[in-house]
């Protein structure tokens, strides 16, 4: 999978879980302050995340995690 | 959801853990009567109705899980999903005594009745939350005792894990209010059920003695208290303990 094709489906999950318009998925977006999620969302994105790619991610990985960008290179390290 | 008007929500998926008997059966045969799809979970024996040659016949599902045991809660949630579609109202009743005087209470009979009443709880509803968090909607009601608030010699381990069902209950209620999703407690006292034949009769002549109402409960009566606290009509009620104990523990 190339990398565009692997952030488009990050941010289908994203706007699917988020229920934001993609135009606001970007990598600089912060998931509290500019795509309005709360703790619960992301855990819900993160869950959406794992299914979509068939990867795990461990509780202690998300520490610091605030932006799009971070996000997807977490998962996209994954692969 | 129905869109005619009943004020009682029908027509839902709903699981009952521990279904085969009791008041986890009365729950189920209650939301039935609502006209709600169900399902329970037994770990000993299937519900006696569902002995005879056409199960089908009484339209509940009933699966093999033992709550102490990650992946047949995994199972039983699965076949329940495949079967019957999302599940919108979880009761958590699945329980189990082993009574002792905490001088004679080893290690075991404290886990036991910790992973089955507690653990087991945090369970079903971990793997109950995700698709009711992503379908904004859901109701779960935790079946706690009596024996929480009044304690009861005897009965350590259950009072621990039933005390700690009000905990869990309040701090979930807290995490998923945002999603629609209600999270509250019924409090049986005495219920004519098994587990508390158990006790002996004089026991229970002691506990009547001291209920206002002066008789035992049904199951039918504390499954019209969890049913309203699944009900539409409760939709603003989330983190409560509601007592269904004839007015034993009043005010604890």
């Amino acid at each position: 999978m190339t990398d565009v094709a692997t952030f488009d489906k990050f941010k289908a999950c994203a706007i699917d879980v988020l229920q934001v318009p993609a135009d606001k998925v970007v990598p600089e977006a912060r998931f509290g302050d500019d795509l309005d999620a709360d703790s619960l969302d992301l855990v819900e994105l993160v869950m959406a995340l794992e299914e979509a790619f068939n990867v795990t991610v461990d509780e202690s990985e998300l520490e610091g995690i605030e932006t799009v960008g971070q996000a997807y290179e977490l998962i996209s390290a994954k692969l | 959801m129905s869109g005619d008007g009943d004020a009682t929500t029908t027509g839902r998926v709903v699981l009952v853990t521990g279904g085969s008997r009791g008041i986890g059966l009365g729950c189920a045969r209650r939301f039935q009567s609502l006209g709600d799809t169900v399902a329970v979970t037994y770990r000993t024996a299937p519900p006696p109705e569902l002995a005879g040659p056409r199960p089908e016949d009484l339209d509940l599902l009933a699966v093999p899980c033992d709550v102490r045991e990650p992946a047949q809660v995994e199972s039983a949630f699965a076949a329940v999903e495949q079967a019957l579609g999302p599940i919108e109202v979880l009761v958590a009743n699945a329980g189990v005594t082993k009574d002792m005087l905490l001088l004679r209470m080893g290690e075991e009979a404290w886990n036991e009745v910790l992973d089955t009443d507690l653990s087991g709880v945090y369970r079903v509803v971990r793997r109950a939350l995700g698709p009711m968090v992503r379908a904004h909607r859901g109701r779960i009601v935790l079946v706690s005792s009596v024996v929480a608030f009044l304690g009861s010699p005897g009965q350590v381990n259950y009072g621990a894990a039933k005390a700690g069902l009000v905990g869990l209950a309040r701090s979930l209620a807290r995490e998923v209010g945002s999603r629609n999703i209600t999270v509250n407690v019924v409090a049986p006292g005495v219920v004519d059920t098994d587990m508390i034949a158990s006790l002996g009769e004089q026991r229970v002549e002691q506990l009547l003695a001291m209920v206002p109402l002066g008789r035992k409960a049904s199951s039918a009566d504390v499954a019209g208290a969890v049913a309203f606290l699944a009900s539409d009509d409760a939709a603003y009620v989330t983190g409560a303990v509601l007592p269904v104990d004839g007015g034993l523990a009043m005010g604890l």
